[in-house]
């Protein structure tokens, strides 16, 4: 039976990445870096490379933390508390999970950040469709909305007989204006590019997309419970009508609805980080049920940030709209909640009407 | 009690030791619990003498699968929840030596069922508005009044019994909490028929029922103190078991789903997809809180648990009508019954609707909790308070 408490070392590491974030990666820093070119915070995604956080799954002799997927999740909590605009769930959850599917030394040792280069919107319970071909140790094709494509040292791009690895430079990738811009996408051309085959078949991709969908849903709770603080925080100190707006049953109601919908994120969260570090056969299930909870939950927390905090919270100079912009693209990412209830249909056998 | 509590082995070898001695197969069942509670193995949390052995609670369960498992008969605590869950902690905390002697052991044992004469019709959950009088004449009080949602009332030996007996001052200080015996003349129980057609609940008029005083539980006055001990009772008891995938309503729905085809259709096929991944949420969570408890970590996410448990339930029941269709307009019978205890699954889909809107009523209100949540949670300001420094009698009625 999954433990879906933190344990001590896992409270200690949030403590650490937390106080990194803090620091490095205050929101108006991060609203800044919305409107600059650089894709990502260079500097940050160094420091938690530094800390030893990017690479927690890696064995040790692979050159990483030889810890769990479930540390990393808690990583990922904090990541999405802060909006941090760094290739985490890209990297170090999505391409790390395909690289140790494939037990790629090499690039599992060289620390660089492999991004999988799939459109963000690809459901892991589904067939992929492979959008570019293999041949001759060289890759040509397309494809769209690549999450942190621009971030990234090297592409790991679906084929059909494989996963292939690619120099990022190698490949044209044309920056997309995201709704999340502290996640950018790009859209990705190769043309020719040189390739070498990582995995054979498709099961590193399977793999990576469920694992990264698992972690995604810890982003989503520590968002949703950022949202939530923030919120609670706010409307106990503006008065209106003469009283704080924090004591009308209209916000007081809503915002208990929004915590129990947090306590129970918190917990489908490790359950499925929990799965994905034992290897449990449960985990498809519980990365549908986290997905379409923790999805509809961080999105509604962002939501509710910005309608109570009123006026202030539709500005550009207050961060509601970044963790709204996350949280909505998180939703559509790694298949959206329909796309998860759907894959429970044929995983608990509740088939669809004839 | 020199010694220090003890731990699991112990236990263990405690009710090793006390098969070894009293075996169930040979010995009356009222015979053998009485035997078993005066061991200590009751309640091992409870003090040495009561029933218990000053153990950890958490290793209750244990005790009681080893009881199981050797054929030892069952106290049915099923028939006196409000007696185990907050009438006997209640009187552990309040009482005296001489009322936790007198009570605590046949109310263990099931010999004595309990009651709970707390709402009124005028008091639900404004609690602390309740009008029942308790009137003081020599060594004894004379109450009168009227109390609802009484469940077990018809069975009850004794009831707890909260009433108001100084109306001059304002309402959280005028209360005061006894021990009622249910078969004193002037209590007088009738059932009252819910929306299911059956009576799981009484209505309780008391007229000029004589309380000693020696059954007063805390100081005259003190009564709201000793309620809210009572009421925090309540939730943990609600707090809830361990149950497997697809335990519960959202089971039953998911088997009617696979069983006919013919009643799916593309918008029900969502509404149940929706529903299976709530309840299985609200699985976890539950699987989660119980995790904290263990490990010592009781935190506030019970009211949680209570507040998305109701929600779910009422949904679920209106999709099950729904999806059967013209099966979902028949009922399977409104004969006015009084049922031992409530088991939504082996009633119909109609009674399974009904009976949940009562999940959202009763054990606190879903508004109710979402205050507390609010408040005590999030630290949100409370209520504007109209009533606090008004004595009882010139509160609005």
């Amino acid at each position: 039976m999954s433990d879906l408490l933190y344990s001590e070392i896992e409270t200690d590491l949030r403590a650490g990445v937390r106080e990194l974030l803090d620091d490095k990666a205050p929101w108006n820093d991060v609203l800044a870096g919305t409107e600059r070119d650089e894709p990502l915070d260079a500097a940050l995604w160094q420091s938690l490379t530094d800390m030893g956080v990017t690479a927690l799954p890696v064995p040790e002799d692979r050159g990483g933390a030889g810890a769990t997927w479930r540390e990393t999740a808690v990583v990922a909590e904090e990541i999405g508390r802060a909006v941090a605009p760094v290739p985490f769930l890209t990297g170090a959850v999505l391409g790390v999970a395909a690289l140790l599917a494939a037990d790629d030394r090499e690039l599992l040792e060289s620390g660089r950040a492999a991004v999988l280069a799939v459109p963000f919107t690809t459901d892991p319970h589904a067939a992929f469709t492979p959008t570019v071909r293999a041949g001759d140790g060289t890759l040509t094709g397309a494809v769209t909305s690549v999450a942190d494509g621009s971030a990234a040292d090297v592409l790991l791009v679906p084929a059909a007989d494989g996963l292939y690895a690619v120099e990022a430079a190698d490949a044209a990738r044309a920056p997309v204006v995201s709704l999340d811009m502290t996640r950018r996408l790009c859209d990705v051309t190769f043309d020719g590019v040189p390739a070498r085959r990582v995995a054979e078949g498709d099961a590193a991709l399977r793999t990576a997309l469920l694992t990264g969908a698992a972690i995604l849903a810890s982003e989503q709770l520590g968002l949703a419970e950022r949202c939530l603080e923030s919120t609670v925080a706010y409307v106990k100190t503006r008065y209106q009508f003469g009283r704080p707006v924090g004591s009308y049953q209209a916000l007081k109601h809503r915002l208990a609805d929004l915590w129990t919908s947090v306590t129970q994120a918190r917990a489908v969260a490790r359950h499925a980080a929990s799965c994905a570090a034992t290897g449990d056969p449960d985990l498809p299930v519980a990365v549908a049920v986290a997905q379409a909870h923790c999805s509809a939950v961080a999105v509604r927390a962002a939501e509710e940030c910005v309608q109570m905090h009123g006026g202030i919270g539709f500005t550009w100079e207050h961060p509601a709209h970044l963790y709204l912009k996350r949280a909505k693209s998180a939703a559509l990412a790694l298949g959206a909640p329909d796309r998860h209830r759907a894959a429970l249909a044929t995983l608990v056998d509740l088939p669809p009407a004839p | 009690m020199s010694t220090a509590p003890p731990d699991a082995a112990a236990l263990r070898r405690r009710v090793e030791e006390f098969l070894a001695e009293h075996d169930p197969a040979a010995m009356e069942p009222l015979e053998f619990l009485r035997a078993r509670f005066d061991a200590g193995l009751a309640w091992v949390h409870y003090p040495e003498g009561l029933g218990g052995l000053g153990a950890p609670r958490h290793l209750q369960p244990e005790v009681d699968r080893a009881f199981a498992g050797a054929g030892a008969p069952s106290n049915q605590p099923e028939r006196n929840g409000i007696g185990l869950g907050m009438a006997a902690p209640t009187i552990l905390a309040f009482g005296t030596e001489e009322q936790k002697r007198r009570f605590l052991r046949p109310l263990w044992t099931g010999e004595e069922v309990w009651c709970q004469l707390f709402s009124e019709p005028g008091a639900g959950s404004d609690l602390a508005a309740l009008g029942t009088r308790a009137v003081r004449d020599g060594d004894h009080w004379i109450v009168n009044g009227q109390k609802v949602w009484t469940s077990m009332a018809h069975e009850a030996r004794w009831a707890i019994l909260v009433t108001r007996t100084d109306p001059d001052v304002p309402k959280h200080r005028g209360m005061t909490y006894f021990v009622c015996d249910m078969t004193a003349p002037g209590v007088e129980v009738r059932p009252l028929r819910q929306i299911t057609g059956e009576a799981e609940f009484n209505e309780v008029f008391l007229t000029d029922v004589r309380v000693p005083d020696e059954h007063r539980l805390g100081e005259v006055g003190q009564g709201w103190r000793v309620s809210t001990a009572t009421l925090m009772n309540e939730r943990v008891a609600i707090g809830g078991q361990a149950v497997p995938r697809e335990g519960g309503m959202i089971g039953v729905v998911a088997e009617l789903w696979r069983e006919r085809p013919e009643l799916r259709t593309p918008g029900l096929h969502d509404e149940v997809l929706r529903l299976w991944v709530e309840a299985e949420a609200a699985r976890l969570t539950g699987r989660r809180l119980r995790q904290q408890l263990t490990a010592g970590q009781p935190g506030p996410e019970g009211s949680a648990a209570k507040l998305a448990f109701a929600d779910l339930n009422q949904r679920i029941s209106g999709l099950e009508l729904e999806l059967l269709g013209e099966e979902g307009l028949r009922y399977d019978d409104w004969t006015m019954r009084r049922p031992a205890e409530v088991d939504f699954t082996r009633r119909s889909p109609g009674y399974r609707y009904l009976r949940a809107k009562g999940n959202s009523i009763e054990g606190g209100t879903s508004e109710i909790l979402r205050n507390i949540i609010a408040e005590r949670v999030l630290g949100l300001p409370g209520e504007i308070r109209v009533d606090k420094d008004v004595p009882w009698k010139d509160l609005p009625k």
